[in-house]
C-alpha cells in the first residue's frame, strides 16, 4: 500500500469520518469491477443476438439435407438443460456458503457446479459427433451452419467458464476467501447464470421450436 | 485493511438461499411445461406452440435475471439496468429487424430462384 492512501486514511480517521477511497460528492459502487463485468456480458449478449438472428434467418433452409425435426434429439436435449439448471444452482450454493465464509462448502459446491458443467459439454460433444456423423456437419445446408455457429459459440462459453472454475479452485485452496476471490466468484457466478439465460432462448429458440413442422 | 473485511461485498447484492431456491423451482416448471408442449403435442397448432413455448422463454428469463442475477433498479445506481434495458434494446432491434428484413427478401425477390435452391 503506498504513502498516500496511508495519510488518506490516517486523515479521515482524525477527522472521525469513515474511511473514503474516493470523492463523497457523488456516489459511485466501490469498485467499478462488476458494472464493468456485467457491460462485458450486455456486449456477449449482442454476439449471441447476431447469432440468433442468423439461425432465425437461415434455421429452415435445410437445402433438401436433414431438418432439426429429423436429427434433435429432445430427451438428450432435456437431460443437456437440466444439467445446465442445476449447474446455476449449485453455483448459488457456493455463493451462498462464500457469504457464510465457509471456504470448504464453496469449493466442493464450485467443484460440483464444474462437473455439471463438464457433463453438459460432454453431452453436447456427443451430439455434435453423432450429427456429423450422420453426414449434418456444418457444412452440409445454411441451417446447419447456423445450428453449429450458435450452439457452439454456447458450449465455447460454457468451457471458458469451466477453465475460469478450475483456476478459481486453485486461487481459493492458495488464498482462501479473500475481498479479491470473492469479487471473482461473483463475476463468475454473473458469467454463469448468463450462460444459462442464453440456453434458455438455444433449448425454446432451436431444439423445440426446430422439430415444430 | 483487515478491518474492511466484513464490510467488503457491500457492493454484491446478498443472497439467499430462498431466493435461489425460488429461482431454481420456478425455472424447472417453466423448462418442463415447453418441453412437454412439444414431446406431448399438446396444441395441434404450429404457429399457436411456437408463440407459447416463446412466452414460457421470455417468463424464465425474466425469473433468472431477477433470481440468479439479482438484477433491480437499485444495484450499481441502476447502471445495471439502464445497460439491460439498452441492450435488450438492440437486441430486439437486430432479431426483428433481421426476420422482418430477410422474410421479406425471400418472399418478394425471385420468387423462382428460391424455389429451385430451396
Amino acid at each position: 500500500m503506498s504513502e498516500t492512501t496511508h495519510d488518506t486514511l490516517a486523515g479521515n480517521a482524525e477527522r472521525g469520518e469513515p474511511l473514503q477511497f474516493h470523492e463523497t460528492t457523488e456516489h459511485h459502487p466501490e469498485t467499478g469491477t462488476l458494472l464493468g463485468f456485467w457491460i462485458y456480458l450486455m456486449s456477449d449478449c449482442l454476439i449471441f443476438a447476431s447469432l440468433f438472428a442468423t439461425y432465425g434467418v437461415l434455421g429452415r433452409s435445410y437445402a433438401d439435407g436433414p431438418t432439426g425435426m429429423e436429427l434433435f434429439d429432445l430427451p438428450l436435449v432435456a437431460m443437456n438443460t437440466s444439467l445446465l439448471l442445476l449447474s446455476s444452482i449449485t453455483y448459488g450454493f457456493a455463493m451462498l456458503r462464500m457469504q457464510a465464509n465457509h471456504l470448504r462448502g464453496t469449493m466442493v459446491w464450485l467443484a460440483i457446479t464444474g462437473l455439471l458443467g463438464a457433463g453438459f459439454l460432454g453431452l453436447e460433444l456427443y451430439e455434435f459427433n453423432h450429427l456429423i456423423h450422420e453426414g449434418a456437419g456444418p457444412w452440409r445446408s445454411g441451417f446447419l451452419s447456423s445450428f453449429f455457429g450458435l450452439v457452439g459459440t454456447h458450449g465455447l462459453h460454457v468451457l471458458f467458464g469451466i477453465v475460469w472454475l478450475v483456476t478459481l479452485l486453485f486461487q481459493l485452496k492458495k488464498h482462501g476467501l479473500i475481498p479479491e476471490n470473492q469479487r471473482r466468484l461473483f463475476c463468475l457466478s454473473m458469467f454463469w447464470h448468463f450462460l444459462d439465460v442464453v440456453w434458455i432462448g438455444v433449448f425454446t429458440f432451436v431444439y423445440l421450436m426446430g422439430v415444430l413442422p | 485493511m483487515s478491518g474492511s473485511n466484513d464490510h467488503h461485498g457491500g457492493d454484491m447484492p446478498h443472497s439467499t438461499f430462498k431466493g435461489y431456491m425460488t429461482g431454481f423451482v420456478l425455472s424447472v416448471i417453466l423448462t418442463a411445461i415447453p418441453f412437454w408442449l412439444v414431446m406431448a403435442d399438446v396444441i395441434k397448432d404450429t404457429g399457436m406452440t411456437a408463440l407459447v413455448i416463446l412466452g414460457f422463454a421470455a417468463v424464465q428469463i425474466v425469473v433468472h435475471m431477477i433470481y440468479f442475477l439479482h438484477m433491480n433498479f437499485q444495484s450499481e445506481g441502476g447502471w445495471n439496468m439502464l445497460a439491460l434495458i439498452f441492450t435488450s434494446v438492440i437486441v430486439f432491434i437486430a432479431l426483428a429487424g433481421s426476420l422482418w428484413v430477410m422474410y421479406h427478401l425471400n418472399v418478394n425477390m425471385m420468387p423462382g430462384l428460391m424455389k429451385e435452391y430451396g
